[in-house]
Formats: structure tokens, sequence, C-alpha cells
């Protein structure tokens, strides 16, 4: 069932007079990451905002200089820096009393990869800052190499057989620093998308926000069928909408159906999945254990709420 | 003013800090910190200071340390770092990213022996490899060199005029853990010399992407900008020397150094530490009847091509004594300078104190004998020193 688009209002009073993303940019027609821009833009409203950008399509997208296709300031910075460049910046502002929102927009591969070791740090220091990952599951920019963010089965011009292992848990990583938020979210879901753009934009400390992306040129898919790709991906319960407050508690956002067609449907719509290449029993039964553990952090998290019985005994004599 | 006594790595951090304070009046100051032997007592010392409107962030990498200085450095704030060999090499991304952003940053580096096999004495070829990087370069021969030419990288990096970053190299151990009396000056001494930093780039709330895609075009004028901004450094250089003597009444190193270079015929180039030892070997052969001289290059980037033709003028015979090597080629100072020397003149390459070996001043002496003696010049050689 297709959610209504924000209560179905298009544009409102509050909203930035043109979006972060302007027209011009060079994505490449029916890219996820230009849906996500124009959620960042309707939620960053009128805040004052600078955005690090590492390497990844979303910097190729700005044009040449002197131009920028972006309707606010970005630094481009080198491939795993981002969370390190945005450090300074935040570090900045607050030393000077400034409200800007200091945001970082990378892909998988700045992220899961190369940025990873720096992205940790910058969570444990428990920055200033809302990191978004925009993951197309491939490195975009260089024409579609594998990731650790690629699918289990996908091909890529690295894994030209389909990769043999699966995607890293990116959201459990991050929430595994006990950051104050870190959450998946979905295109294809605006209202719960929304919340939690507005949500970790207010928030302090280290945010982090996990944007799967359509890719029609990485995934060799329909241009138009992005949206629709990720209905699936929330339906058959391959792509988790969730958000871990604190790192301890767990929220399951949208419950999927976990259908069969919708899997099949998935895979078959994307021609980087060659169909002797996976097993769709096997990726079913890797959605099975994978939400088995989320129910459990869920439950557990509602546990969490329940005041810890008085420590027995007097305490320790050191 | 006052008279301490200090190691060259605390000289670095009290340098720092104090350039630190003075930007309070301005958008204050930042930094990004990783240690690495022997760099690591500088980074301390500035981890204990309290600096008003100031941040250090102890980062997981040398990576991240100069991307750091960069968030910092863009967003308008002075900004400095420190580190070491491979340390440098790890960083050597963003070295070059802080470049070509035009950012004034300041590193002070501790000259050390790249490895593995792990060494962690002094060795040039560290910095050697940043050479490119697009930063300024000074090579310091003493303690007070780094309290001074500290202030003096942050003078003429911040100068609008100039506005690329400023490395600061000191040999590891010969200086960075020795200790010896400095003259340190005061605050409001420093809040003159370094005025307020302001960045006429800085990123702001302004729609703008600042690194994104240049093509050919925008490379060339890009790099025709930094080339010209780097040729400006001589004249901005000395004017930072005379406002530098005015506040605190001493002259730092000239960008390259004769000494009894007059009536020379015999020359020993050489940069940090082995150009005291030079010195000293100099004095030893002119006491034997060798009329020799010596030239210490301190600053190395930009190239001081015209002042070391001129220094060179008249001399017959040139060592350039390398404590670097660039495998297949030979050492580096003697592959950038060999060509200023006349045309008539002999030169050799010397490469001594690989690895952090003593340099003594009877190993010079035999670098003099020996060159006195040659009937021409040939392949360079590696003195062994230890
Ligand atoms: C240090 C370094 N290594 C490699 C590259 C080349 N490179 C640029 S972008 C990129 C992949 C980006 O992938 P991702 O982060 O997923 O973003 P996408 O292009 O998919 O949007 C690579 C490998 C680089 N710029 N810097
Ligand atoms: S390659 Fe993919 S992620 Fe990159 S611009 Fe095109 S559609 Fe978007
Ligand atoms: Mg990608």
């Amino acid at each position: 069932m297709n959610e209504p688009a924000l209560g179905g209002i298009a544009q409102r009073a509050q909203d930035r007079p043109e979006p972060i993303l302007r027209p011009g940019n060079t994505n490449c027609g029916g890219c996820g990451m230009s849906i996500g821009w124009q959620f960042l833009s309707r939620a960053v409203a009128h805040e004052p905002i600078q955005i690090v950008i590492p390497a990844c399509c979303g910097i190729v997208t700005a044009g040449p200089y002197p131009y920028s296709a972006y309707g606010a300031p970005i630094l481009a910075s080198t491939f795993a820096s981002a969370a390190a460049m945005a450090t300074g910046l935040s570090q900045a502002a607050r030393l000077n009393g400034e409200a800007t929102r200091v945001l970082c927009w990378a892909g998988d591969g700045g992220t899961y990869d190369i940025g990873m070791a720096t992205l940790s740090a910058a969570a444990e220091r428990n920055e200033n800052i809302l990191y978004i990952c925009y993951d197309n599951e491939i490195y975009g920019n260089t024409g579609g190499q594998r990731s650790s963010a690629t699918p289990l089965g996908a091909v890529t011009t690295t894994t030209p057989i389909g990769k043999e292992v699966g995607k890293k848990d990116i959201v459990g990583i991050m929430a595994a620093h006990g950051i104050a938020y870190a959450a998946s979210l979905s295109l294809a879901h605006p209202d719960d998308a929304m919340r939690k753009f507005r949500h970790c934009l207010d928030l302090e400390g280290f945010r982090f926000l996990h944007i799967l992306s359509p890719c029609p040129t990485g995934w060799k898919s329909e241009p138009a069928d992005g949206v629709q790709l990720l209905r699936l991906a929330v339906s058959s319960g391959l792509y988790p909408v969730i958000e871990v407050f604190d790192g301890e508690r767990t929220v399951i956002n949208v419950e999927p159906s976990f259908s069969y067609e919708d899997l099949a449907t998935y895979f078959a719509a994307q021609a980087r999945f060659k169909r002797e290449r996976y097993s769709l029993e096997a990726v079913a039964a890797r959605i099975q254990r994978n939400w088995r553990r989320l129910r459990v952090q869920a439950a557990a998290s509602a546990a969490l709420a329940e005041p810890l019985p008085e420590p027995a005994g007097a305490p320790l004599a050191v | 003013m006052s008279t301490q006594l200090m190691t060259a790595n605390h000289a670095a951090g009290l340098a720092a800090t104090l350039a630190g304070r003075a930007n309070r009046r301005g958008r204050g100051f930042g930094s990004g910190v990783y240690p690495i032997t022997p760099q690591t007592e500088c980074i301390e010392f500035l981890c204990k200071q309290d600096i008003e409107k100031g941040h250090v962030v102890r980062v997981e990498s040398e990576h991240s340390a100069m991307a750091v200085c960069i968030g910092f450095s863009m967003a308008g704030l002075r900004a400095y770092t420190a580190s070491s060999s491979n340390g440098l090499a790890y960083m050597t991304e963003n070295v070059f990213a802080a470049g070509f952003y035009r950012l004034p940053i300041v590193m002070m580096a501790v000259n050390r022996t790249m490895g593995p096999p792990w060494n962690i004495w002094v060795d040039h070829g560290d910095t050697l490899m940043l050479r490119d990087a697009g930063w300024i370069q000074l090579y310091c021969e003493d303690n007070q060199d780094l309290m001074d030419l500290s202030l003096m990288c942050f003078r003429v990096a911040e100068d609008p005029r100039i506005l690329v970053p400023a490395m600061l190299g000191q040999d590891a151990f010969v200086l960075s853990h020795t200790i010896m009396q400095i003259e340190v000056p005061d605050q409001a001494q420093v809040d003159r010399f370094l005025p307020p930093l302001d960045l006429p780039h800085r990123l702001t709330d302004q729609p703008r992407t600042v690194g994104g895609l240049d093509f050919p075009h925008e490379i060339e004028q890009h790099r025709e900008h930094h080339a010209a901004a780097m040729n400006r450094v001589f004249e901005v250089y000395a004017e930072a020397q005379d406002a530098f003597e005015a506040v605190f009444g001493r002259r730092p190193a000239d960008p390259v150094v004769p000494y009894r270079l007059d009536d020379a015929e015999l020359a020993l180039v050489s940069m940090g530490t082995t150009a005291s030892t030079a010195r000293a070997a100099v004095d030893e052969a002119r006491r034997k009847g060798i009329r020799a001289g010596s030239l210490r290059v301190n600053l190395f980037r930009p190239f001081p091509e015209r002042q070391l033709a001129a220094q060179l003028a008249g001399i017959e015979r040139v060592a350039i004594l390398d404590r670097d090597l660039s495998p297949g080629m030979g050492g580096i100072l003697w592959g950038e300078s060999r060509a200023l020397a006349p045309r008539d003149a002999l030169v050799q390459n010397y490469m001594l104190g690989l690895g952090g070996g003593d340099v003594r001043p009877e190993h010079l002496v035999a670098v003099i004998d020996d060159l006195a003696g040659l009937e021409r010049a040939g392949a360079p050689i590696i003195q062994e020193v230890a």
C-alpha cells in the first residue's frame, strides 16, 4: 500500500524557496539520491546549514567550478574525510556561537568502506553532525564497482559473477556507538522519512541516517521504477525501516508483509541480479534471521523502560 | 619576553598555543592531533593548554587530523597540527587537499625516517615527499627556530597575498627532544605580530561548492594562482622578518643562510641541523687553510633559486649534503640545487646521517677533504657515519 505523500501538501510557506539540489544537476534520471535531497530540503527549511560531501555521485552532480547545482554551502571533501572535515566546521560553529547545522552527505563507499574509521571516530567523539548515507549499494561515480554495501548476488564490474557475501549492517554498527539517533528511512514512505529528517536535524550530537537509494544506472533497472523498488524492498523485509535511540532503544517503523512475491519482483526488476546467480530461498532465509534479531532488539527495548531491581547487599568496598 | 629552557617539541607547542590565543579576537583556533614518535610531546603539550576560543580534536588518524584542520580553517579559524614520517605519509592525501583549498594551516613536522623497517631518527625524506603538495616548507636549525619560524609560518601563510599552508620541519631527537635555551615571547607581543585571520574564501552560508570539479582550464588557472602566490612568499617573508624584528627584537633566519662564503672556494650546502655541524667543519677546514664556507637552505618551498645561485657565485667546488635519498636518483636537495652552482663548478652529492646517523664535524671535515681532492663529480655518495 502506498503512503499518502506528506499529507498531500506539496509546498508550504516554511519550505525553502528553492531546493538544495537545484535543476541543472547531473544526476541520472531516476536517481534515488535526487529524491533524498528534496526531502532534506523540506526538512531543513530555512535553517543555516553547511554540507560536507566526499567523492561520490553526490559531488559530481554539483557541476564544474565555478558553478554549483547546490543551493547551499558545500565543502567537497576527500573520499574518506567527510566526518572529519565536518568536525572542524561544526566545532568552529560552536566556538563562534553560530547556529549552523553541519551535515555530511556521503555514498555507501565513503561510509561503509573508506570513510569507516573516520566516521566511527566522529561518532565516538559525539560530534554535533548529522551524517546521511545515501546507499546505492555500489561505487556509482567510478562506474559501478562493488562496495561492502553491495548485496549478496549483485553483479558489479568487480563482482562479475555476483557478490558472494552480503552487506554490512550499517545502522547496527552506528547504533553500537551509542549515538543519539541512528535510523534507516525509505524514500517510498515520505511521512516516516520526513519525521526522521526533522527529528534528527533538531537533535544535538552525532546522528546517522541511512537511505537506500535506487540507482537505475548501477541496478540496471528502469529509472521510473525507483520508488516502487523501495516499496518492494520494504514490504519483503529486505530493507528494514527502523530507528535506534541512544544506541539502545530500537523501534520498528514499518512492518513488512514478508511477501515472497514482492521479493521475487524486486530481484527480477533489476538486471544486476542474474537469475542463475542468486537463490531467493537463501535471501528469504537471511531476511528471516535479520528480522528475528530485530524483533528481539525491539522487545528488549521495551524491557529497558522497566526499572531494574535495587542492587542487593552493601556496595563493594574498593 | 622571557628566557626558558625547553625542547623543540615544547617550543613548537607553545608557539601554536600563543598563535592560537592570538586569534581569540578572530574566529578562534582549531587543531586535530594524532601522536607519533618523535612529535608526541608537541601535541601532548597542546592538549594541556587552555586556549580561549580554541578546541583540539583528538582524532583517530593523521588523515583525519589534517581533515579536521581543513574543516576549522575552511570556517576561518587559525588551524595547526603536527606529525612525522609515516604519519605524514598517511596524511598525504589531505596535505595536498589543504594546499589546493588554499588554507593557511600550519604544521610542524618532525623529520623522521620512513619505515618499515622502523627507525625513529632523523631523515628529511618524509617532508620532502610532500614538497609538491603546494605548501611552504621551512627547515629548523635550532629550538629558537621552532618558536620563531612557527610564528613566521602563521604570519606568512595567512597573508592575503599568500594563503597557502606552511610546514615547519625539525630534526628528530637532535632538536625534538633536546632542551635548549630559547627566548619566549609574551602573548601581547604575539597578538601584535599575528593579526586576527580573515580568510576571504571561508565557507559561510552562501551557496557555493568548494573543492568540486575543475576542468583542465580551471586547473590551469588555479595552479597558476597557486604558483604566483608561492612566488610572492619571498617578498612577504622579508616583510614578516622586519615586522618580527620590530616586535620581538630578533630577526628570524633568511631563506638561505650563508656562513663564511664571501671568500670561499668550496661550499657545503645543507638543511636542518646539519647546517650547524657544517659551520663547525668550515671553521676546522679554515684552520687548515682551506677556504670553505657553508650555506643553509632554510626555505625549501618556494625554492630560493635566485638566492642560492647568488650565494654560490664564484664557488668552485660544492658539496650538497642530503639527509634523504630518492632511490634511483640521489639526494633531493642535490637534485634541486645542483644546477644553481656556477657553470664550471664541481658539484658532488653526499648523503649523510640517513636513518639518524650522528653527523659530527669530523664527518664533514672528511667531506671537505674529499671534495677538495676530486678531479670531477661522481655519482651521489652515501657516506656512512653511524
Ligand atoms: C582516496 C580515493 N580513492 C578512490 C577514489 C575514487 N572514487 C571516487 S568516488 C568513488 C566511489 C564512490 O562510491 P560511493 O561512496 O558509494 O558513492 P557513489 O559514487 O555511489 O554515489 C571512488 C572509488 C577517490 N576519489 N579517492
Ligand atoms: S550512477 Fe546511480 S547514484 Fe549515481 S547519479 Fe546515476 S543513478 Fe544516481
Ligand atoms: Mg554508492
